[in-house]
């Protein structure tokens, strides 16, 4: 940190990455092993249609799955670690950049990829997109709007603690959004109403392709909370076990009515910003693979007995049984029918 | 200086160039010329643009003058705003217009309303440049025009080329305009690589200094049965019908509005005055837009001069994001030349 701005500044825990021995038990360790490789595999199965049919060169608006793509390869950890301690009672305000968190918080993956087909099946019968995607039955959404998943989550999280309850919202930006008004605005205003939120900030580096250190003044978005008088913390290393470990925390204060904190989880964005996007800006292109956060887990597991080929080849197959039963129901459901394009523009077009 | 006027064509010139390159031929020749010309947005350096409005202008002009910005639309639309008002030019993208909700109060309650709140005594001569339009699935947050709304607010004025010349004239004399002046790019006409080509996003543009004056309508097919006034993407879906139904002796007269504030209402009454029929095309919302303001020229002025009148707008729904929806709400060809059928009746 070279600048007086964050040397003043309140020097936030940092978690140092799982090299020690792990506190979880092994079934939850597998958990998150299964829940990022099934968000990679769906991942991996949607930039591969996503592709199939974009004409010679490359259309972005052809094939089954149009429009522009934001793929969150390689962030799983984050999702995985912090929904883990979620149920589908508590909401999660994602970004343009949602399936990770989408799969980790347990929306259903038959409707997400009929959405993201442009389906009538689709959690917004094909009127919402990928980055739009609201399903009522896990309290998930998302935006394209930078930061504007922030604000939302505090009303969601106003209404559980109006009802009496211990639910809680967890609000996703990227590094590069908590430069926006909306960000900051949210953390003063759920940090003075004790509000039930997480606020977490995945730090993939990049906001498209201006990097974090041209956007941002300080090192880490951690020292900010300390601005509105919440707790911040910083995950280095992309390590699905530390997010884990603090998200518990950050969970269990914003449960018990302590009020909001803000997780910061140093992550990979291991493709481009956007299905396209050649990356020229981006020089360590190559050793991006290497980081993968998957493999290297999957790496530890093994080393302490979690996992082997066996239990490897099981989690994978059930993953890539479960997506492309997703794809072929996307595949096979109808489109909307365009005579219907004003239905749902005021509540008396909603059916449900 | 060069000077597009309506209804003559552009100055030959046997060069031809895309949309988004004329559009940073303009700036650059503008950066060359005046070293207050600064632009500043999200993506317009390495990246040049995620439309390539900017591509190589960081490696001409250096980090200075071509600036990336932080995801913080509210902080550098207002920047742009204070150093106009001391003297710089800046050029301030907002990525996508749909985005302007963030930054809506800069726009419209201050960088629109200096001038007159001073009483002209502090100017703002600002570009905000910003992408606009549908067509490709990008969904409800990256499809809008909203060009009616930036209309509707006083105190900028909102220039819409619809080709590569337009593109290039219309952008120098933004930049070189003492007021804010908002330039609205349609995606689906830049020429980009990655879209769906459209024939005529890439055209002859005039070398050296070219100037678009802002407020000036220009026919661009002329015809004397039926007036189509548009804009923008949709200038080039009317020029279609235009030809197609020429083919049946039908002439469509096609009027490219260019500019929004100030607009040419003579050269929309002129048109109509000749042809007795008006179809308005407009890929922003029908209810209380730009079609509802041309025909309400037209009436304003002579309620007899119309015979038939058509307005074609994308209805009041959100952008759907399926592409058979989209297209069911999108002012294309099918749909010009239906309207076009029905307003003669
Ligand atoms: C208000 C607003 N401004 C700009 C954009 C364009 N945009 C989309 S994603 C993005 C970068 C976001 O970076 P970050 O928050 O770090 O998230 P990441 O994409 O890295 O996941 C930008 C600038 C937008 N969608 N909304």
């Amino acid at each position: 940190m070279s600048t007086s701005l964050s040397a003043a500044a309140p020097v936030p825990e940092t978690t140092d990455s799982g090299s020690a021995g792990s506190h979880l038990p092994d079934e939850v360790r597998l958990s998150l092993y299964e829940t990022m490789v099934l968000s990679r595999t769906f991942e991996e199965a949607i930039l591969r249609e996503y592709h199939a049919d974009k004409g010679p060169g490359f259309d972005i608006g052809k094939g089954l799955v149009p429009g522009e793509m934001h793929l969150s390869a390689g962030q799983e950890p984050v999702a995985a670690g912090v929904c883990a301690h979620l149920t589908t009672d508590d909401a999660v305000t994602a970004t343009h950049r949602p399936h990770h968190f989408a799969v980790a918080h347990g929306v259903d993956l038959r409707k997400m990829t009929a959405e993201i087909f442009g389906r009538e099946t689709g959690l917004g019968r094909g009127r919402g997109g990928h980055m739009h995607l609201f399903d009522p039955d896990t309290h998930f959404s998302c935006s394209g709007i930078i930061a504007e998943g922030y604000p939302p989550a505090l009303g969601m999280a106003f209404a559980f603690r109006r009802r009496g309850t211990d639910r809680i919202a967890v609000a996703v930006t990227g590094e590069g959004a908590a430069n926006q008004g909306a960000f900051h605005e949210s953390l003063n205003l759920a940090a003075l109403w004790r509000l039930p939120v997480v606020f977490v900030v995945e730090d993939n580096e990049w906001g498209i392709s201006v990097a974090r250190t041209a956007s941002t003044a300080v090192a880490s978005n951690a020292d900010r909370a300390a601005g509105y008088g919440i707790p911040g913390v910083r995950v280095e290393d992309n390590d699905v076990e530390a997010v884990h470990a603090e998200a518990a925390k950050a969970v269990a204060r914003a449960r018990a009515g302590e009020g909001p904190s803000l997780i910061e989880v140093a992550t990979l964005r291991m493709w481009g910003h956007f299905e396209g996007d050649a990356q020229g800006y981006r020089p360590e292109l190559d050793s991006v693979a290497g980081l993968d956060p998957i493999p290297r887990y999957e790496q530890r597991l093994r080393e302490a007995g979690v996992l082997d080929d066996a239990v490897v080849a099981r989690v994978k197959e059930s993953a890539s049984a479960r997506v492309e039963d997703a794809v072929a129901f996307a595949k096979s459901s109808p489109t909307p029918d365009p005579t219907d394009v004003m239905t749902y523009v005021f509540a008396e077009g909603a059916a449900r | 200086m060069t000077l597009t006027e309506s209804p003559v064509p552009p100055p030959r010139a046997d060069r031809r160039l895309s949309t988004s390159k004329a559009m940073v031929e303009a700036i650059a020749l503008e950066m060359d010329r005046d070293d207050a010309v600064i632009y500043l947005g999200e993506d317009v350096g390495a990246y040049g643009g995620i439309f390539s409005s900017t591509t190589g202008l960081l490696e001409r002009f250096g980090k200075d003058r071509v600036i990336d910005t932080p995801i913080s639309e509210t902080a550098f639309v207002g920047l742009g705003i204070g150093a106009a008002t001391e003297g710089l030019r800046p050029i301030v993208e907002l990525m996508f217009a749909d985005f302007m909700g963030v930054t809506l109060d800069q726009i419209y309650n201050h960088m629109a309303k200096i001038h007159y709140f001073s009483g002209g005594n502090v100017k703002v001569p600002m570009a905000l440049t910003t992408a606009v339009g549908g067509g490709y699935s990008d969904g409800g947050q990256h499809s809008q025009c909203l060009w009616g709304t930036f209309a509707h607010l006083p105190g900028m004025k909102v220039v819409v080329p619809a080709t590569p010349a337009d593109a290039k004239g219309l952008m120098t004399s933004a930049i070189r305009d003492d007021s804010p002046v908002v330039y609205m790019f349609h995606k689906g006409i830049m020429g980009l690589p990655w879209m769906a080509k459209n024939r005529r996003s890439i055209d002859v543009v005039p070398e050296g200094e070219h100037l678009v004056p802002i407020g000036r309508a220009n026919v661009v097919h002329e015809g004397s049965d039926i007036t189509v006034v548009t804009l923008s993407l949709s200038v080039h879906h009317a020029l279609d019908v235009a030809e197609k139904l020429a083919g049946e002796g039908i002439g469509v007269e096609v009027l490219d509005l260019r500019s929004l504030v100030p607009l040419d209402r003579e050269a929309i009454l002129t048109s109509v005055g000749k042809t007795g029929r008006l179809v308005v095309v407009d890929e922003d919302y029908l209810s209380y837009g730009l079609s509802g303001e041309v025909v309400a020229t037209v009436v304003e002025h002579d309620p007899t001069m119309l015979k038939a009148v058509q307005r074609l707008a994308m209805p009041d729904v959100p952008i759907p994001y399926a592409h058979d929806l989209e297209y069911a709400v999108l002012p294309r060809q099918d749909k010009i030349e239906a309207a076009v059928r029905r307003a003669l009746g």
